[in-house]
C-alpha cells in the first residue's frame, strides 16, 4: 500500500468514471484528462479504466511500502523519486520505502500517477471513482492508506512515450449546444472573436470564464446536462461543466466542448487563455 | 407514443437530445417515458447507452463511442412513430413518511404565516396530492416534483442555508422536494422525511423514477424515530402501487 504522508492541493482517486446512473443524478466522475491518464496506465499495460491518482496543481508526498513500477502522465510537477528529478511519460520501478514528491507545477494542471494493476480502493455503484456523496471522501487525506497489489516482475515493453505538446494549445474546438439558436449577433460575436480567461472558480465540477456574455433572459425547462456543456447563466456568466458536474439543469447549454477538448480543458488553470472554436 | 410533434438534435459528439414541446405536461412526460422505455428495450440497451429524461427532453448519451445523428435519425423516428410492440412503462406511486414537527419544518410556521394558513391547513394541501416525478437531477436522488398546488407557491429564502439536513423537505415557488442529502439549500423547509430516497448502499441507489408519482403523509416525531431505525437497518417497507391515469 501507499501511506499518505502529505495530501496536496486537491489529490483524487478516479478510475474511467461511474457509468449508468446519471438518470438518478449521479455524475459520471472519473478522470478530468482521459488522454493523459490513459497515457500513465499504457505504459504499465493497466487496463484503460485503472484507478490511478489524480492530482491537482500542488502534488502529494506518498510512501510505498510494497515493490511496484508507476508512471506519471500529464501536467509537469516536478516530481521526485526520493528527492531525485523524475520524468512524466516514464515507467519507475518502485521500492519499498521509496518516497514520492512533487515541486513546482511547470505546465499543465493535472498529472496522473499510474501504478501497475491500478489502485484497489473499494468500488462503488461501479466505479473507484471519488465522488462525495457517492463515496465519504472526495480527496485523500494525510495518513491515509491506498492499497495496490504489489509486483516486482514486470518488463515494460517501452520505458517511455514522447512528450506531447497538446497542452500548449488554447483552442477548445465545440458543437452548438441544444440553445445555441437563442443567442444573438452580439453574443455570438462575443463568444467567437475573442479569447477568455480561466476564472478561479475551476475545479471538477465546473470551469468559469472571468469574460461574461451580455445578459440572457432565456428561460427554460430543466434537462440533461453533460460534462463539456457549457451554459449561459441569466447574468451572462459562462460556466463549462466538468465531470463531476449535475446531470441536469435549467441554463441554456449554448455549446457542447469535444471530448478532447474536454481533456485539454482540464489542464488550464486559473489566469490561462481559451478560445472557442465552432465545428459544424 | 407518437402523439407529439419531436426535434431531434445532436448533443455534442456522443448524445443527441430529443424533445417535446416546451411546457410541463403530464401527458408529455408519460409520452416520453414510454419512449425511453421503448429505445432501452429496443436498439439502446444499458451499459453502453444511458437515457436522460426530464420535463420535455430525453437525452440519448453513448457512453463508449461517437455517435452521428445520420446513423440514428431514421431509427427513432421510426421508433416513436410506430406503436406497435411497445408496452406502456410501470410506474409506482410511492408513499413516503413526512414529519412536519417543527422541530424540521423550521421555515413551517413562517411559510402559513405567509400562506395566511394555519400550519395544519399547510400540511394538508401539502399531502393531499401526488406529485409527478419530473426530473432526477441537480443532486443525487433530488427529485424535480411537479402539481403543486398554487396555494402552496412561496418565494424561496432570500439568502440560501449552507447546510440544510439530510431529508428535508422544501417548498419553493412551483416546486416541492426533498434534499436527498445535506447540502446548501434555498428552499423554505417545512418537514423530513426519515426513509432515504438514495442509498449508494443499494444498486440501484434510487428506488424512484422519473415519471412515478410520490405522496407525502404525515407522521409524529415518535414514528419518525421508529423509521429512521428501521430505514437505518433495512427492514422499513416504502408503501408503493401501481399507478394508473
Amino acid at each position: 500500500m501507499i501511506s499518505v504522508r502529505k495530501s496536496g492541493f486537491f489529490t483524487t482517486l478516479q478510475d474511467a468514471g461511474r457509468f449508468g446512473y446519471r438518470h438518478l443524478g449521479v455524475p459520471v466522475s472519473g478522470v478530468m484528462d482521459r488522454y493523459a491518464a490513459r497515457r500513465a496506465n499504457s505504459l504499465l499495460e493497466n487496463q484503460k479504466g485503472d484507478a490511478l491518482l489524480e492530482i491537482t496543481m500542488t502534488g502529494p508526498e506518498l510512501e510505498f511500502h510494497e515493490p511496484t513500477y508507476i508512471a506519471l502522465a500529464g501536467a509537469d510537477m516536478s516530481a521526485k523519486l526520493n528527492g531525485e528529478s523524475i520524468g512524466i511519460n516514464e515507467v519507475h520501478e518502485i521500492e519499498p520505502g521509496d518516497i514520492l514528491s512533487f515541486g513546482q507545477l511547470k505546465k499543465g494542471l493535472r498529472v496522473y500517477l499510474a501504478i501497475k494493476g491500478g489502485f484497489q480502493t473499494a468500488s462503488i455503484l461501479n466505479s473507484r471513482s471519488f465522488y462525495k456523496p457517492i463515496t465519504e471522501m472526495n480527496r485523500i487525506r494525510e495518513h491515509m492508506e491506498l492499497p495496490y497489489t504489489p509486483c516486482d516482475s514486470y518488463v515494460p515493453k517501452i520505458m517511455q512515450v514522447k512528450p506531447d505538446t497538446f497542452w500548449k494549445r488554447n483552442q477548445l474546438q465545440v458543437y452548438p449546444g441544444p440553445e445555441f439558436d437563442l443567442l444573438d449577433d452580439k453574443q455570438l460575436e462575443g463568444l467567437f472573436v475573442r479569447s477568455f480567461t480561466i476564472a478561479k472558480e475551476n475545479n471538477r465540477m465546473a470551469y468559469q470564464l472571468e469574460e461574461h456574455l451580455s445578459p440572457n433572459i432565456h428561460s427554460m425547462l430543466t434537462s440533461a446536462t453533460l460534462p463539456g456543456t457549457v451554459q449561459l447563466t441569466p447574468a451572462g456568466k459562462i460556466i463549462i461543466l466538468m465531470v463531476d458536474g449535475q446531470t441536469t439543469g435549467g441554463y441554456p447549454r449554448i455549446l457542447q466542448l469535444s471530448e478532447g477538448s474536454i481533456n485539454l480543458l482540464a489542464q488550464k488553470k486559473h489566469g490561462d487563455k481559451i478560445e472557442f472554436v465552432i465545428q459544424k | 407514443m407518437g402523439a407529439f410533434k419531436i426535434n431531434i438534435k445532436p448533443f455534442g459528439e456522443r448524445a443527441i437530445i430529443i424533445t417535446w414541446p416546451d411546457r410541463v405536461e403530464e401527458a408529455i412526460l408519460e409520452d416520453i417515458i414510454d419512449f425511453k422505455e421503448h429505445l432501452i428495450n429496443t436498439a439502446f440497451p444499458k451499459g453502453e447507452w444511458e437515457l436522460v429524461a426530464a420535463y420535455n427532453s430525453l437525452t440519448v448519451i453513448n457512453n463508449l463511442n461517437n455517435v452521428e445523428l445520420d446513423k440514428y435519425e431514421d431509427l427513432l423516428i421510426g421508433a416513436y412513430q410506430s406503436k406497435k410492440g411497445s408496452q406502456p412503462a410501470t410506474r409506482w406511486l410511492w408513499k413516503l413518511p413526512v414529519c412536519y414537527d417543527l422541530s424540521f419544518g423550521i421555515d413551517l410556521e413562517e411559510v402559513a404565516g405567509r400562506l395566511q394558513m394555519s400550519v395544519k391547513e399547510v400540511v394538508h394541501m401539502h399531502t393531499r396530492q401526488p406529485y409527478l416525478v419530473y426530473g432526477i437531477g441537480f443532486l443525487p436522488g433530488f427529485m424535480y416534483l411537479g402539481g403543486l398546488p398554487k396555494s402552496l407557491e412561496v418565494p424561496r429564502k432570500p439568502t440560501p442555508r449552507l447546510d440544510v439536513q439530510k431529508g428535508s423537505v422544501g417548498l419553493a415557488a412551483k416546486q416541492t422536494g426533498i434534499y436527498p442529502q445535506e447540502s446548501p439549500g434555498g428552499w423554505n423547509i417545512i418537514g423530513n422525511c426519515p426513509v432515504p430516497v438514495f442509498n449508494v448502499s443499494k444498486d440501484p441507489p434510487c428506488f424512484i423514477s422519473v415519471g412515478d408519482r410520490v405522496q407525502f403523509y404525515e407522521i409524529s416525531k415518535a414514528e419518525y424515530d421508529l423509521h429512521q431505525i428501521e430505514a437505518e437497518v433495512g427492514i422499513y417497507r416504502i408503501e408503493k402501487k401501481e399507478w394508473h391515469d
